[in-house]
C-alpha cells in the first residue's frame, strides 16, 4: 500500500503528463506529450530562476551581516516579480552603432542553448525529455553553443567594454570547457556509456545504507573538485566573474543590454547555473537517487531538485566568499593545474578501473591523487618573487 | 596547501550566515525607518539658531525677541562655503541682559551649500549659532525648500538642552554667571553713581 503510494508519488509528474495528454486523439499523443514536458521545464526553471535571485540576495546579506531585500511582500519574497515588471518596462536602448541583428539575436541564442541542455538532464526516475545515447556529448555541444552567444552580443554592441568582456568570457570559457569534459570522461569511462540515465543508474545501488555515488571514490571526488571549479568558471560566476567584473569592464559583454534583453542575459547565465548543477550532480552526486537506501521511499525528483539547490547555495556561498581573480591567475590556474591534474585523475581512473574490486585500489589511487594535488599545488601554483623593478634610464 | 584559505573563507562567511540567524552581533543592520538608534550626543547636522524663551519686546513674536544673533556677520564671513547670508537691522532691541543689540532682519542658510564644518559655531560670541541633530530634510523643492529663513533656523534654548544637554548646561551655567556678574557690575556702578550724586548734592548744599 505505503510501496503503491510512494512509487506513484515518484512518477507523479508521468502520470499527470499521461493523464491530460488521453484527453486528445491517439495521433496527437505523442506530441502533446512533449510539448507539455518542454512547456514545464521551460516554466519552472525561470521560476527557480525567480527564487534563486531573491535567495541569493538574501544569503549574500546574511553573509555581510545584513538583511537583505525585505520590503517588497512578506520578508521581501515579491521582490523578483518587482524586478521583473522593472525590466519589462524599462527602454530597450540599442546602440545607434551596434549591428542590430546580431544584438537582437544574442540573448535568445543563450536562452535558447541553455535551455536545450535541460533537455537530457534526468530529472527523476523516467523523467528525462529525450533519453539519448550520447546525451553527456549533446549537453556539452550545447553547453560550448552559449560561448558563441556572448561573443556575438560582446561584438556587436560595438562598444570596448562589451567587446573585451566577451574576449575574456570566450578565453574563460574555452579554458575551463576542456577540464569540465575531462573530469565528465573519467566517468564515462567507469561507467561505459554517455548516457545519463545509464549514468544515474548505474550509481543508484547501495552497500549496506550507502549509495555507489561516484563522488565517494578517490577519482570521482577529485573529478568532482575539477569539475566544480570548472563549472563556477563555465557560469562566469564568481570568484571566475572575469567577463562581468564590474569594476573592470562596467558589465562585461552585456553592458550594452538594457530591459528585457539584460533580464535574458541575466536568466540565461542561472539557467546555465541550474543545468550545469543538474549536470554534476547526475555524474558525480547519484543524479536522483536517494543518499541512503532507506530514503528510497522520497519522490527521485525531490532528491534532484535538492541536490541542485544545494549546489545553487555552494555557488551563492562561493560568490560571497572570494574576490575576483585576474586574468594571469585564471588562465595559470586553468592550464598550469587544474587541466593537468584532471588528465591525471583520467589515468587514476583508468587504473582504479583494471584494479578490480577490493581495498588495495582505495588505497593506491587515493595516495596517487594526493600526492599528485600536493605535488602539483606546489610545483605549478608556486607564487613567483619579482626583483624591485629597476628603470635604466631613468636613473 | 593550496585552497586552504579558500577553505578557511568559506568557514567564515558560513559562520556569518548562520550567526546572522542567533547573534545580533553578525546582524548589525538596523530597520532604519521602523528602527531608529539615538544618535550621539555630539552628532551634528546642519546649524540653527539659539532664542531664549520668556522674552517680551512689544510687538515681537518670543523667537525674535529672545534671539541671541546679534547680527555681528562673524559667521557669515567665516563660513568656508559662504552659505550664510544675514541682513542686519537699524534699530536695536534688548538682549538676555538688557543690552541694546542689533538683530538679524534676515538669516539664511543654504543647507544645499552647508558643508556641517561647525566653524560658525566655533567663532560665534554670542552662542547663538548651534549644529541641529534634525537629518531628515529632504524636500521636493530643491531651491526654495532647501533655504532655510531665519524663523525655520530659530530654535528655543530648551530644545538646545534637549539635543546636546552637556554643551547646553555648560553655557547655560556661563550665562547666568555672566548675567550675575552684569547685574552686580550694574549695581555698584549705580551705587557708585548714586553715592556720586549724593556727595555732588552735599556739595551743593555746603
Amino acid at each position: 500500500m505505503f510501496d503503491t503510494l510512494a512509487r506513484n508519488f515518484d512518477q507523479i509528474f508521468i502520470l499527470l503528463r499521461d493523464w491530460l495528454v488521453s484527453f486528445l486523439p491517439a495521433g496527437m499523443r505523442p506530441v502533446a506529450g512533449i510539448v507539455l514536458s518542454v512547456a514545464t521545464i521551460v516554466a519552472l526553471f525561470p521560476g527557480l530562476f525567480a527564487l534563486t535571485t531573491i535567495f541569493e540576495r538574501k544569503g549574500l546579506g546574511r553573509i555581510q551581516n545584513r538583511i537583505g531585500p525585505n520590503r517588497v511582500g512578506p520578508f521581501g519574497l515579491l521582490q523578483p516579480v518587482a524586478d521583473g515588471i522593472k525590466s519589462l518596462t524599462k527602454e530597450d536602448i540599442v546602440p545607434v552603432s551596434a549591428n542590430a541583428a546580431i544584438h537582437f539575436l544574442a540573448p535568445l541564442v543563450l536562452v535558447v542553448a541553455v535551455f536545450m541542455g535541460f533537455a537530457v538532464l534526468p530529472m527523476g526516475r523516467n523523467m528525462v525529455l529525450v533519453d539519448m545515447d550520447c546525451a553527456l556529448l549533446f549537453y556539452f555541444a550545447m553547453g560550448a553553443s552559449t560561448e558563441l552567444a556572448v561573443f556575438m552580443a560582446g561584438w556587436s554592441s560595438r562598444n570596448k567594454y562589451s567587446l573585451l568582456g566577451a574576449m575574456r568570457a570566450v578565453a574563460q570559457m574555452i579554458s575551463y570547457e576542456v577540464v569540465l569534459l575531462l573530469s565528465s570522461v573519467a566517468v564515462v569511462m567507469i561507467t561505459g556509456s554517455l548516457s545519463l540515465t545509464k549514468i544515474v543508474a548505474a550509481q543508484d545501488q547501495y552497500t549496506g545504507i550507502f549509495p555507489h555515488w561516484y563522488i565517494f571514490t578517490p577519482w570521482g571526488l577529485a573529478g568532482f573538485v575539477m569539475y566544480a571549479i570548472a563549472a563556477t568558471a563555465e557560469t562566469n560566476r564568481s570568484p571566475f566573474d572575469l567577463p562581468e567584473g564590474e569594476s573592470e569592464l562596467v558589465a562585461g559583454y552585456h553592458t550594452e543590454y538594457s530591459g528585457f534583453k539584460f533580464a535574458l542575459f541575466f536568466l540565461g547565465e542561472y539557467l546555465a547555473m541550474f543545468s550545469i548543477s543538474g549536470l554534476g550532480s547526475t555524474l558525480f552526486l547519484g543524479g536522483w537517487s536517494a543518499p541512503f537506501s532507506f530514503l528510497q521511499w522520497v519522490p527521485s525528483w525531490i532528491w534532484f531538485f535538492s541536490k541542485l539547490m544545494l549546489s545553487i547555495f555552494v555557488f551563492i556561498w562561493m560568490r560571497g566568499t572570494l574576490p575576483r581573480l585576474r586574468q594571469d591567475q585564471l588562465m595559470n590556474f586553468a592550464w598550469k593545474f587544474v587541466l593537468p591534474f584532471t588528465i591525471f585523475n583520467l589515468m587514476v581512473t583508468a587504473l582504479w578501473r583494471f584494479m578490480g574490486e577490493g581495498w588495495l585500489r582505495w588505497v593506491v589511487c587515493s595516495a596517487l591523487l594526493a600526492a599528485a594535488y600536493g605535488i602539483m599545488a606546489r610545483v605549478s601554483m608556486r607564487r613567483e618573487h619579482f626583483e624591485p623593478r629597476s628603470y635604466r634610464y631613468a636613473e | 596547501m593550496l585552497g586552504e584559505g579558500i577553505l578557511k573563507g568559506m568557514a567564515e562567511t558560513a559562520r556569518n550566515f548562520f550567526g546572522s540567524f542567533v547573534s545580533k552581533e553578525r546582524l548589525t543592520t538596523v530597520q532604519y525607518p521602523e528602527v531608529r538608534e539615538t544618535l550621539a550626543e555630539n552628532a551634528r547636522v546642519f546649524p540653527f539658531l539659539v532664542y531664549d524663551e520668556g522674552m517680551k519686546d512689544g510687538e515681537r513674536p518670543e523667537w525674535q525677541a529672545g534671539l541671541r544673533c546679534t547680527s555681528c556677520q562673524i559667521c557669515e564671513k567665516e563660513c568656508p562655503p559662504k552659505c550664510i547670508f544675514i541682513e542686519k537691522s537699524k534699530d536695536k532691541k534688548p538682549d538676555a541682559f538688557g543690552k541694546m543689540q542689533f538683530y538679524p532682519v534676515r538669516f539664511d542658510i543654504d543647507i544645499s551649500v552647508c558643508m556641517s564644518c561647525q566653524i560658525c559655531v566655533e567663532v560665534c560670541p554670542f552662542d547663538s549659532i548651534k549644529m541641529d541633530k534634525q537629518f531628515e530634510l529632504a524636500t521636493d523643492d530643491r531651491f526654495g525648500g532647501l533655504l532655510y529663513d531665519v524663523e525655520a533656523l530659530a530654535r528655543s534654548n530648551s530644545y538646545y538642552n534637549d539635543i546636546h544637554p552637556t554643551e547646553a548646561a555648560a553655557i547655560d551655567k556661563q550665562r547666568a554667571e555672566t548675567k550675575v556678574m552684569l547685574a552686580a557690575k550694574a549695581k555698584a556702578a549705580s551705587e557708585a553713581a548714586a553715592a556720586k550724586a549724593a556727595a555732588a548734592a552735599a556739595g551743593e548744599g555746603a
